[in-house]
């Protein structure tokens, strides 16, 4: 273990936390430790000061009385959010939190809860509910396995590209075969199981993103993911 | 012989008299048995014949319905309750089989009613799943109900945890007499305000105690609320070893218990409210506390088998409390253990759970073998909390083998979910000689 050190900010650990989106700090903790830096995790919740040193954020999903709770708190920090993004810091929204990452989540009562904007995408409430196994591509980081459960259906505006193509589940909505969305480094998507274990390339990418920033360079040891190697190919075998 | 793919046949026939249904169902009954099919096929068969079947029967019996619910210990805390009410002298109909869905209810009134299709028994007391059970309510609207917990479960099924709370609330407002609530659970105990002229009942805990137990919200803070301004009838106030002190009704009673896990002795102050909502002022205590030391647990949750002269322990894993409440009942230290994840549908089938429980008690002995359809998923998982691994092996008979012929000599338990359950039960027995010890 080195002296050098990367931050994880948690955002909202307390109200957005359902799909066990705690795997992705873990993950990323673990990996950092694996590749011999020292990791620490701040965890902010409504009110909290917004910490100064951040090296990566994670976020997750959250039930409507969750998002209720802090949606308002996020748009208080969304300017410094959409900065740090705007600065190459890596960040990965998941479910709930991806959708406030964009315009607006119009309710099943038209009720539009304003959202910080950074991703380019508008999510609509549907009386269908997405929920099964999900298998996405993406050239850059292969098949994407996770498992999808939401009822907000959201659109990729001009300005955004998706994460991945749907190869078996929903993804982003019904109409296009769109998955998750990705902004310079910032990452969102509806994939919980967790994300990151069962994907390492998208962990280790915000890894390497963070540590360079930081550091300026990133030499990657190996780290055996034969768990993971397996557990994906499992996971491909089982049903929607 | 009538086989039940005739009988569907008849389900056209809107009034068929009482008698001849129950002739027919019980007839179904013993074929399906003969076949060794489901429990719940011939009450589908009866319910079709006779949507009012269960309702009818039901309705004569004198202190009505009870219906219990809730997110964990369902089967046990339903075992605990029945055992009760017969200390009290009461005959009790239940849907033992764990089928507990509405067409397993009648499948069970099915074994215990007589030819002309009466049930001779005083009181119903049946364990619902929650999604199930606000079909059932509105039919049979339930005299007492017991609401246990709301925890993330199998939220693939439910949606979401207010939702599944809502569900629970319906079926305390279909409650005409005595509601038992959880205190300590604030989804629960918040039921309390939307009920009308139903009386409310809750059972608790002392506030020492509060951090073991973690609630939905407080799964990994573990700060909890007191809630001791409210009032509740029977309070568990102390757990150490097999021994647990109650308070019930201001007054405190200590005795050992046979059931292991804390959740298990949680829910015994929850049956013991509602035996006392049930029995009211003539409740003989001494024969009460007498009964609940001998309750055992329900099959697969904490029971206790014999393999080879060992004990081997079967722990039901349903969801991220029910799996940390179970790391933290049983030491780790002495015992090979063992990890079987499945994900049908009666198991959930997102891996995300196994994110939110804490697996480092496990760091210092390892688990010896992991199995089950998503193993990979649940040694990924313990790779994360560096908890070291002998053995995966998703071939859960293999696993299972193996495992047992690796700690011949040590005491064994097994952490699985429902459908790695039956399986090992299932193996178990065809690969050694298997006793029941508890």
């Amino acid at each position: 273990m080195t002296d050098k050190t990367i931050t994880i900010l948690h955002l909202y650990s307390h109200d957005m936390n359902i799909y066990g989106d705690r795997g992705n700090v873990l993950c990323l903790q673990r990996r950092l430790e694996w590749y011999g830096y020292t990791s620490r995790v701040i965890e902010y919740n409504q009110g909290d000061e917004f910490p100064d040193d951040v090296d990566i954020i994670v976020g997750g999903g959250g039930q409507d009385s969750g998002q209720n709770k802090i949606k308002t708190d996020l748009l208080s920090i969304g300017s410094r959010i959409c900065e740090l993004a705007d600065n190459d810091t890596p960040i990965l929204m998941i479910c709930g939190l991806y959708q406030l990452f964009g315009k607006f989540f119009k309710t099943a009562d038209g009720e539009i809860i304003e959202g910080i904007g950074l991703f380019d995408i508008e999510t609509y409430a549907k009386s269908e509910r997405l929920i099964g196994n999900i298998v996405t591509h993406s050239e850059q980081f292969g098949d994407i396995i996770g498992y999808e459960n939401h009822s907000g259906q959201t659109f990729l505006g001009q300005n955004v590209h998706a994460l991945g193509r749907v190869r078996l589940g929903a993804g982003n909505n019904t109409i296009d075969v769109s998955e998750g969305a990705t902004y310079k480094n910032v990452i969102g998507s509806y994939l919980h199981g967790s994300l990151l274990p069962k994907n390492p390339s998208i962990a280790d990418f915000l890894i390497q993103k963070a540590v360079v920033k930081k550091y300026g360079k990133f030499t990657k040891n190996k780290i055996d993911d034969s768990f993971a190697e397996l557990a994906r190919k499992a996971a491909l075998k089982r049903p929607r | 012989m009538i086989y039940w793919s005739n009988i569907t046949s008849y389900v056209i026939i809107d009034h068929m008299p009482k008698p001849l249904v129950t002739i027919l169902g019980k007839a179904v009954r013993s074929v399906a048995r003969l076949r060794g099919g489901g429990s719940a096929l011939p009450g589908l068969v009866v319910e079709h014949i006779d949507p009012n079947f269960i309702k009818h029967i039901l309705a004569t019996l004198p202190l009505g319905v009870v219906v219990i619910s809730g997110t964990n210990g369902k089967t046990t805390t339903t075992k605990m309750v029945v055992e009760l009410l017969e200390s009290q002298g009461l005959k009790v109909f239940t849907n033992r089989t764990g089928s507990n869905f509405t067409r397993g209810v009648a499948a069970a009134l099915l074994g215990d009613i007589d030819i002309k299709g009466q049930l001779h028994a005083d009181i119903a007391v049946l364990e619902l799943d929650e999604a199930h059970a606000v079909h059932f309510v509105d039919k049979i609207p339930p005299r007492f109900s017991l609401i246990l917990n709301v925890m993330r479960d199998q939220l693939d099924r439910f949606g979401e945890i207010d939702h599944t709370t809502n569900l629970l609330r319906h079926i305390a407002k279909a409650t005409t007499d005595i509601v038992v609530l959880n205190r300590e659970d604030a989804r629960i105990a918040s039921i309390a305000r939307s009920l009308g002229n139903q009386k409310v009942s809750f059972f608790g805990l002392d506030d020492s105690l509060l951090s073991t137990f973690p609630s939905d919200d407080n799964l990994h803070i573990r700060a909890s609320k007191s809630h001791a301004s409210t009032k509740a009838d029977v309070i568990l106030s102390k757990f150490a070893g097999n021994s647990a002190t109650f308070i019930i009704d201001d007054k405190k009673v200590t005795t050992e218990l046979k059931l292991t896990g804390i959740y298990n002795v949680f829910n015994a102050a929850a049956a013991l409210t509602l035996v006392r909502a049930i029995i009211g002022k003539n409740l003989n205590q001494t024969k009460l506390i007498k009964t609940l030391l001998n309750v055992a647990p329900a099959f697969g949750r904490g029971e206790i088998l014999g393999v080879n002269g060992k004990p081997l322990e079967l722990v039901l894993v349903k969801n991220p409390s029910g799996f940390q409440l179970g790391l933290e009942s049983f030491k780790p230290s002495g015992y090979a253990t063992m990890i079987a994840i499945n994900d049908n549908y009666a198991d959930g089938r997102d891996m995300s759970w196994l994110w939110d429980v804490d697996f480092v008690s496990l760091d210092a002995e390892g688990v010896a073998q992991v199995s089950g359809i998503r193993a990979y998923d649940m040694a990924l998982r313990l790779q994360y909390d560096e908890v070291p691994i002998k053995s995966v092996d998703a071939n859960l008979k293999k696993a299972l083998k193996r495992f047992i012929a690796n700690a011949e000599n040590q005491p064994k338990r097994i952490y699985c979910t429902y459908t790695a359950m039956l399986a090992i039960r299932r193996n178990l027995s065809k690969i050694t000689h298997v006793e029941v010890v508890k």
